[in-house]
């Protein structure tokens, strides 16, 4: 295992600046997703570790080595590919052992580890088989078993799951996250799925356009995120963005939305808004801070507000309920048996407590 | 009535193709038929259709006088060219898809040379090849096939490399390989069927070549197309030697193509799909 420092690192293709800038430490035995939407730089930033693509400008560090010049196999790295990168004439077993051939790893040890990490993803039965005779979570796992069996510095990850449906998705999330814990490598994940950047990171890089947008512990983006592209891109349903301005209204801060709502912010934010006093500001109410109305009155800090539902989407264990607030439809995540029906009268409670407050201009947070 | 009338359908058809079928074969059963006669019966009116006694006398006239030795110069030659055009035009495939050599107008320029007619720079190579010393060697025509199939090798294979996944070879790279290894233990298996393919294909036009055999050998390496029509005289055919000599000269290539074809019709469909 070995830690992973980048510094000021720059990839053009072409006229495209892909990666610009990006500044990175991830401390040894770490797993740290990179995730954002696509054409944000996270592949690009991850095939430069490996070494598969040339950078302009910066350093790429692994275990206080820099390694810009360092071919890919000298860099001892192992990288698990999106479509699994198999080779179909070579049976499950001699996939595996590709790689320490490839390094003239003498064979009764290439047995002993294969056989070790055959057990550790239960594909011992499979050895014999050729690729093509197995399902796509099999795959996986052969490509996961030959990223393993090298015992490698640093493992990397380039949307190992796209390719996988739903249901065989969840389960190799969690089998990749308990390998983590079980081999504790430095593990670099590549994602555009939120979800899995949540579950497995320890450390989320959220990447924009070729720069880090924020990075951090999975909660602290959630719950803190740095800036509106942020707060949208964490969480499903999506954050709800109102538009709005920052007033004050009886000695107190409150958010005046566009068709006049007005939405008084508890004391306790007051500080933080001092600078942004009536300027234009975009309102960040997640769906699971908004709730119905029960009990006598609402608790420090929530407000309540009567509205009428639009469009229910029950889950089964929650409902998703549209809304219209401030002039423009919200989503809501209520408890399933909340809501009914469309058209329904609700007295709807938001917590804003926990609500993000945005720039309107630069869309960082207040 | 209805089927009566498809099954006369049918019947026409294959009679037809029956029909085709015979008259295209007739020459080359007539070639080897030729081989296994005496010479009465090669002279013979009306003609023998199939000879009273098979015998090898004409193989084993050339044989004797050491004739069947040009074979050999044929096998030499159009292998030793085909294994050099094969290996050399995949790594310049290989490097003009992966790496981008010359960017897509060198392909075009490269395949283009294919294009030319032979027969034009016949002479100017005989010229080249009186001062290298190439003339009537084995080298010299080594050279000039290998050289002659490259512009195909390299355009065939260029289809065959861009299909496989860049990430195999990527996947190879992390793992320990070096560039040599990848081409060894990945790209070289991937494209087999293409390989094989257009290694017949090679080896058929060197085998086949008589324009510059003819004209760059003169007795220590001749190949078998110029061989056979040494036997054509000024005064008298020797048929009996050109059909056992066109023998010996096609059973090497139909063994070629037997054993490979089931790679011949992969290779060549997937060249169709993407060349």
């Amino acid at each position: 295992m070995a830690d992973l420092k980048i510094k000021d690192l720059h990839k053009h293709y072409g006229p495209v600046h892909a990666v610009r800038g990006v500044d990175l430490e991830i401390p040894a035995q770490e797993f740290a997703v990179l995730v954002g939407p696509s054409g944000c730089g996270k592949s690009t930033l991850l095939r430069s570790i490996a070494g598969l693509e040339d950078v302009d400008q910066g350093t790429i560090e692994i275990g206080g080595r820099v390694v810009n010049d360092m071919r890919p196999r000298d860099r001892d790295i192992a990288m698990v590919f999106q479509n699994y990168a198999l080779y179909p004439y070579l049976t499950v077993y001699e996939n595996i052992a590709f790689g320490l051939k490839a390094r003239k790893t003498p064979k009764p040890e290439i047995a002993t580890r294969v056989k070790r990490a055959a057990e550790m993803l239960g594909i011992t039965p499979l050895l014999e088989r050729l690729p093509r005779q197995l399902s796509g979570g099999q795959r996986q796992r052969v490509a996961i078993g030959r990223a393993i069996v090298r015992n490698a510095r640093l493992f990397l990850f380039d949307e190992p799951l796209s390719n996988l449906d739903a249901q065989l998705r969840d389960e190799m999330r969690g089998e990749i996250k308990r390998l983590h814990q079980e081999i504790a490598t430095t593990m670099i994940y590549v994602t555009h799925d939120q979800i899995e950047a949540m579950t497995l990171a320890d450390r989320i890089v959220l990447l924009r356009d070729g720069r880090i947008e924020q990075q951090g512990r999975p909660l602290e983006l959630f719950e803190r995120p740095a800036s509106r592209f942020v707060a949208g891109f964490l969480g499903s349903p999506q954050m709800n963005f109102l538009p709005g301005r920052l007033v004050n209204g009886g000695g107190a801060r409150a958010v005046k939305l566009a068709d006049g709502t007005i939405l008084p912010l508890p004391a306790g934010r007051w500080g933080q808004l001092a600078a942004a006093h009536d300027s234009e500001i975009i309102l960040g109410l997640r769906p699971e801070h908004m709730s119905r109305a029960q009990g006598p009155s609402a608790p420090p800090g929530a407000i309540r507000i009567g509205t009428t539902v639009e469009l229910v989407q029950p889950t089964g264990s929650r409902s998703y309920a549209t809304l219209g607030l401030g002039g423009q439809p919200v989503v809501a995540e209520l408890q399933a048996h909340d809501v009914s029906r469309p058209a329904e009268k609700l007295e709807l409670q938001i917590d804003l407590n926990r609500a993000s407050l945005f720039d309107a201009k630069t869309e960082k947070a207040l | 009535m209805m089927r009566r009338r498809a099954a006369t359908r049918l019947g026409l058809r294959y009679l037809t193709a029956g029909a085709v079928t015979i008259v295209f074969l007739f020459p080359i059963y007539w070639l080897f038929i030729i081989s296994f006669k005496t010479p009465d019966e090669i002279f013979a009116f009306p003609p023998v259709w199939w000879p009273a006694n098979i015998q090898f006398a004409n193989y084993a006239v050339l044989f004797k006088d050491g004739d069947v030795v040009v074979v050999w110069n044929s096998l030499v030659i159009a292998g030793t060219s085909t294994v050099l055009a094969m290996f050399f035009g995949t790594i310049c495939a290989y490097s003009l898809v992966r790496f981008r050599t010359g960017g897509d107008d060198l392909a075009i320029w490269i395949i283009s040379q294919r294009m030319m007619p032979p027969i034009v720079i016949v002479f100017p190579i005989f010229l080249l090849y009186v001062w290298l010393g190439g003339v009537d060697t084995y080298w010299g025509l080594v050279l000039l096939y290998t050289a002659f199939n490259l512009p195909y090798v390299i355009w065939m294979m260029r289809g065959y490399i861009a299909d496989i996944p860049i990430e195999l070879e990527e996947s190879a790279l992390v793992d320990g390989c070096s560039r040599w290894q990848v081409l060894m233990g990945v790209v070289f298996p991937m494209a087999r069927a293409g390989l094989f393919a257009t290694a017949v294909f090679t080896f058929v036009f060197a085998w086949n070549d008589f324009i510059f055999a003819l004209v760059l050998t003169r007795t220590e390496v001749v190949t078998y197309p110029v061989q056979v029509t040494h036997y054509f005289g000024g005064q008298s055919n020797f048929w009996a030697k050109i059909a056992a000599m066109s023998v010996l000269g096609t059973v090497p290539v139909f063994i070629a193509v037997a054993t490979l074809q089931r790679y011949l019709v992969r290779g060549i469909s997937m060249g169709a799909v993407k060349g």
